[in-house]
């Protein structure tokens, strides 16, 4: 699953652009992350500007 | 707000405005809604713009920061190419100032008779057989149903809207720039001067940049291939290096994170009740990242076939395809088609390169700043270029 670090992110919405299945969105100056589409890819997580997603595997 | 508008825009930037304001100008009903509590801030963005913004709207001096009278492009090994306006004294281009900027845009679009609504946010698309009708809006914790018969998705880079419509806008992620900047104060600059850094080292398939922003100040920013950036290697770390280097006296007053597309756009830009603008579109120049002319250019020609199309009663993306056809075949479509595969080239150039690239040139008196003939007066000095990349002849021509 993704983990987005609230205190390091800096609600650019870069991560919403690369995302291949839609499932970030920046709402106004937050960020949410729709768990039932995410596929846990790590592009977002990868491209961050300021390393604010990290994906989890789950146990 | 009202529940049904002939035209409804998604975003109240450069884009969104310069389309409200098409809109209201044609007589037609608009409501421009921007999710953000204030237009203009955040600012995300380097602020600068070429001379030919003038030729989009009477530029205010008010709305500039600086007015930039020349260009330095640092190589890897710190060889400084000049590039100066032919004729001495004449201004290139300028950095905004972009909250102020954007504001007025939205405010010309409102003076014209376009709505506008802050801290509302677009949720869905109301769709019917097929066909883009208006948008859901979330305002103040209520939701309501916006219909329009031309849908305008201005909302940037995080663009959700076309998504939402059905068309897949991902941005490649070799071909995202992500990039972080800070506002700099108390920094030896001249305030006449951008400044280009390149290389690996400094920013791997992207650049710094120091924007003059006045006396002492500027936005000093970076920007690298999506594909580059890995923990310990992402544009705060490889722009905090260049700082400690740089400007180790300098102030930063703001801190500002976001993503620049530089792939091809979209491969169609309208729908049936849809038009695309902008970031959105994937407008911003593949070399530079620069978005507002084009974002301006764009959302004034979609508020333009928007109304033409309401008047005479067909929205349907054939209709609509006026805008993707006259958008392709402006200056602006063919440039950025240009740009897109000069920058594909250009990136693959070794460090070494581009030293000799810059070492073999020190100044060009250009006529017109911009890329294509830049690389044009590169190429006079550097026919190997042409032998290594063919490809490049062709895409001058």
């Amino acid at each position: 699953m993704l983990i987005i670090k609230r205190e390091v992110c800096g609600y650019c919405g870069a991560c919403v652009s690369v995302c291949p299945q839609g499932a970030l969105e920046l709402v106004d100056a937050y960020l949410t992350v729709d768990p039932d589409t995410c596929i846990a890819c790590g592009i977002c997580s990868k491209i961050c500007p300021l390393g604010a997603l990290e994906v989890k595997n789950e146990e | 707000m009202k529940n049904k508008y002939d035209v409804l825009i998604i975003g109240g930037g450069p884009g969104g405005a310069m389309a409200g304001k098409a809109v209201a100008d044609a007589g037609l009903s608009c409501c421009i809604i921007e999710k953000r509590p204030a237009i203009g801030a955040p600012v995300r963005c380097a602020e600068g713009v070429g001379m030919e913004i003038s030729e989009l709207i009477d530029l205010n001096p008010k709305w500039i920061s600086s007015k930039i009278e020349g260009a330095q492009i640092v190589a890897p090994d710190g060889t400084i190419l000049e590039l100066n306006p032919e004729m001495a004294g004449n201004e290139v281009g300028y950095v905004l100032d972009r909250k102020i900027f954007d504001r007025e845009l939205v405010w010309n679009a409102a003076n014209a008779g376009c709505d506008v609504v802050v801290k509302s946010r677009a949720s869905s698309a109301i769709m019917k057989d097929g066909k883009v009708c208006g948008a859901v809006i979330e305002h103040g914790g209520k939701t309501f149903e916006v219909t329009a018969d031309v849908v305008i998705a201005a909302d940037g880079v995080e663009s959700k809207f076309a998504r939402w419509c059905g068309i897949d806008t991902t941005v490649p992620m070799a071909e995202i720039e992500t990039c972080v900047q800070y506002l700099m104060t108390d920094i030896d600059i001249d305030p006449g001067l951008n400044a280009f850094y390149l290389g690996r080292e400094v920013a791997p398939e992207g650049y710094v940049w120091i924007f003059s922003k006045g006396d002492r100040t500027a936005n000093v920013g970076i920007g690298i291939s999506g594909k580059m950036c890995k923990d310990g290697k992402r544009p705060k770390d490889y722009l905090d290096a260049f700082i400690a280097e740089h400007l180790p006296n300098g102030k930063i007053i703001e801190f500002i994170v976001g993503g620049v597309s530089a792939c091809k756009p979209l491969e169609c830009t309208v729908a049936d009740g849809l038009v695309i603008v902008g970031d959105a579109a994937r407008l911003s120049d593949p070399i530079t990242g620069g978005g507002i002319i084009n974002a301006m250019y764009s959302g004034k020609l979609a508020g333009e076939v928007a109304a033409e199309c309401i008047a005479a009663g067909d929205c349907s993306k054939s209709a609509l395809m006026k805008y993707d056809t006259e958008w392709r075949n402006s200056k602006m479509g063919k440039g950025l088609k240009r740009n897109y595969q000069v920058k594909e080239i250009f990136i693959k150039l070794k460090d070494e390169k581009m030293n000799s690239i810059v070492s073999s040139v020190k100044k060009i008196d250009m006529e017109i700043f911009d890329t294509k003939y830049l690389i044009r007066e590169l190429l006079k000095y550097n026919p190997w270029l042409l032998k290594d990349i063919g490809a490049l002849r062709r895409l001058l021509d």
